[in-house]
């Protein structure tokens, strides 16, 4: 409706209001035109008025704090479950590593001092951890602590005795692999055992 | 439910209840009324986080359930309510309150009860007098009375009322108080005991105790009677307390104390949304004032007119010896205040000087904002540009023909208070917003330094529980070196500073959101 600029051939400068209504002067510089976007912290002209830093306002901090720190100790702060791996596709040998550090982890857990011993001495291990837990049933003071010793160790037991299970089991398999007993390759020879027929490949 | 609103409401949520929590808040916020397996789906969280998150939502009355929209048969759905998360910034504010009404005891319920979200009596009796007595000296504890009686003090000026009755069907009504006429009635609970001091040494014995006091809780009696925080109570408390403090620095300490002593025996007839206070005669307030503030009737008269005259202070409406307080006006004003002193402090006196004129002035014209601002036209134009680039002025255009010529077209600078103090407040949920971003930005920086400092802390404090030497103990301490001290010196000054900062900016966010309320419930 106001028409375009350029069709009455009025000039470059040409707006739909007039200028000086608004109070721009004619011939007056206009501030520069914006290149890019303004500055993420731009300088400020006037400084904000300082914090109001009272006895009240002290306080009031203390309080908020408190209270944000307390929240998060209450059963309302839900937490992420943590996610349990999925052992099966993870090969077996990493599945003992992985449970011998646990092992020594339960055990120095437990109030009875248990050095942590190779595997072959487990079943020596739970017998001790056993007779210590019932020498700590005459405690009465430690009778929580004890139920929840016996428990862990229930549950170790349970666990060594997979282990052991797998152990014997791996064991079993290397004696069946190979032809000779595993008494005969104790003076250090390789195990290696059915290579032996290959006379033409070099053993490393 | 604005974008700043809602991101606000977020960053409270995490802080507060976690992650979780805070996603399904959010999710919530956003989506509207939403069923329980549309959320799981949606957020991909796991079914019982979701009802767990939930559960802490409703407990804490951040979300409301109510049955579907087809109808009665329809899964339950889930309303947020993000008024109420963002009450979470004020809690200190609350708690303060309670503190300088009703002392610590006053302090802890009130703490005990936001903590939790809604309580019973007989629980927040018990835990305060157990705290009490945590605090107190050895040998001394806190008796269930005292504490008993602060409660019903509470509950007795409407601080403390009790969760509106839920239905079978978990139709929850809105909770409005005339629908709810047992609000502030108090059991009938006898509770008689003292509060229990907990001592390392008697773990077992306190065990075996606290099943006994179990017992005991179940035959209280007051089994699904729950007390929550009465806000707009408080809100009311605080509205009162600036309405003062205005009166005070405008006028005297004595005309401060008459409004005080109006708004006080006003406090519990008075709705929390009326626009005036109930009529009282001369005469109650002369009896009611304070003794120490010995004035006699005729100057009360006069402090009386004198409020009444003054158009900025308290707004005294007086039909002939019947003052009343026009708290709808005392809040636009004190709303224009904050707005002007925002202008103030941003742009300049100057620029807060042409603000005030277009506040009373309501249209003027760019001449006319030169000549009455007295301020030489160049910086006059400037300053009114910044002044609408920020929003904070409008344009109104008046034209004197019916085809609009821009030459035959008046142009008028105008200021609307409602518009530009939502404007504000929203720029206050953002600063606060960011405040709180940048707290979580420093904390997360300095995380290592943090983490280390703590476990140091704990193997002091173990150490000198089991009786150290000080050799030991300096050895300990050393292990933060000098320059990590002052790291985390300037860790915990930023830190503070930042939250007393999100503190204050709650207080113009409460001025504000009064006001606007007040204007929409005509």
């Amino acid at each position: 409706m106001a028409g375009l600029g350029r069709g009455r051939g009025r000039g470059k400068g040409y707006m739909s209001f007039s200028i000086e209504a608004v109070g721009i002067g004619k011939g007056e510089n206009l501030p520069p035109s914006i290149l890019q976007p303004t500055p993420l912290f731009p300088p400020m002209e006037h400084k904000p008025v300082p914090l109001v830093m009272g006895e009240e306002a002290e306080y009031m901090l203390a309080l908020k704090q408190e209270f944000r720190g307390n929240m998060k100790t209450l059963p309302f702060y839900v937490r992420q479950a943590v996610s349990k791996k999925d052992w099966k596709r993870l090969p077996k040998e990493l599945r003992i590593r992985v449970k011998k550090p646990l092992k020594e982890n339960t055990s120095l857990s437990v109030d009875t001092p248990v050095d942590p011993k190779p595997s072959k001495k487990t079943r020596v291990d739970k017998e001790e951890i056993i007779h210590k837990l019932e020498v700590g049933i005459t405690l009465e003071k430690k009778e929580e602590e004890v139920t929840s010793d016996e428990e862990e160790g229930e549950k170790k037991k349970q666990e060594e005795e997979q282990q052991d299970g797998e152990e014997e089991y791996d064991e079993e398999e290397f004696e069946e692999e190979t032809d000779y007993i595993m008494s005969y390759f104790d003076n250090g020879e390789e195990f290696g055992g059915d290579s032996d027929d290959n006379m033409d490949e070099a053993i490393y | 439910m604005t974008a700043q609103e809602v991101r606000l409401c977020g960053l409270l949520l995490q802080e507060h209840f976690g992650e979780v929590v805070e996603r399904i808040g959010t999710h919530l916020l956003r989506g509207g009324a939403q069923n329980l397996r549309t959320i799981a789906n949606e957020t991909n969280t796991p079914l019982d986080l979701v009802k767990k998150s939930l559960c802490v939502l409703v407990q804490h009355g951040a979300c409301e359930f109510g049955s579907g929209r087809r109808g009665p048969g329809s899964p339950v759905e889930y309303r947020a309510n993000c008024e109420r998360v963002l009450r979470v910034l004020r809690y200190p504010r609350y708690i303060y309150t309670a503190k300088t009404l009703y002392g610590d005891t006053g302090e802890l319920i009130v703490e005990e009860v936001l903590q939790r979200g809604h309580m019973t009596m007989s629980n927040t009796v018990k835990t305060v007098a157990d705290r009490l007595t945590h605090n107190m000296e050895e040998g001394r504890s806190m008796e269930y009375s005292e504490v008993v009686s602060a409660f019903s003090k509470l509950v007795e000026t409407h601080f403390l009322q009790r969760c509106p009755p839920v239905a079978e069907m978990g139709t929850a009504a809105s909770s409005t108080t005339p629908s709810n006429p047992d609000c502030y009635k108090l059991p009938h609970v006898t509770l008689i005991g003292r509060g229990k001091r907990r001592r390392s040494s008697d773990d077992s014995e306190e065990q075996r105790g606290g099943k006994k006091a179990k017992m005991e809780v179940e035959s209280c009696g007051d089994e699904g009677i729950y007390w929550q925080v009465n806000f707009e109570r408080f809100h009311q408390h605080f509205r009162d307390q600036a309405v003062i403090s205005a009166v005070a620095s405008k006028l005297d300490q004595t005309s401060s104390e008459i409004v005080r002593t109006m708004l006080r025996m006003s406090e519990v007839t008075t709705t929390q949304t009326a626009a005036y206070t109930q009529p009282l005669s001369a005469n109650e307030i002369f009896r009611s004032l304070p003794p120490n503030y010995s004035i006699s009737r005729p100057i009360l008269d006069q402090y009386l007119s004198l409020l009444v005259d003054d158009p900025v202070g308290a707004d005294l409406d007086s039909p002939p010896h019947i003052p009343t307080l026009n708290l709808q006006r005392a809040l636009a004003n004190l709303a224009r205040a904050t707005l002007e002193s925002v202008v103030q402090e941003r742009f300049g006196s100057r620029s807060a000087r042409i603000f005030r004129l277009l506040l009373r002035k309501r249209h003027l014209e760019q001449k006319q904002v030169e000549d009455f601002a007295m301020i030489p036209a160049k910086e006059a134009k400037d300053m009114l540009y910044t002044l609408l680039s920020e929003n904070l002025v409008q344009l109104q255009e008046i034209p004197k023909t019916p085809d609009h010529a821009p030459s035959r077209t008046f142009y008028l600078y105008t200021v609307n208070q409602l518009p530009t103090a939502r404007l504000l407040l929203q720029h206050c949920y953002k600063t606060v917003a960011n405040l709180i971003e940048r707290r979580l930005f420093e904390t997360k920086e300095n995380k290592r330094l943090l983490e280390k400092s703590q476990r140091i802390e704990a193997i002091l404090a173990s150490l000198q529980a089991s009786g150290a030497e000080p050799e030991q103990l300096t050895e300990v301490e050393e292990m933060i070196t000098a320059p990590e001290r002052q790291q985390l010196e300037a860790l915990r000054h930023h830190i503070n500073k930042l939250d007393s900062t999100e503190n204050q900016v709650d207080e113009t966010v409460f001025l504000l959101e009064s006001y606007i309320f007040s204007t929409k419930t005509k």
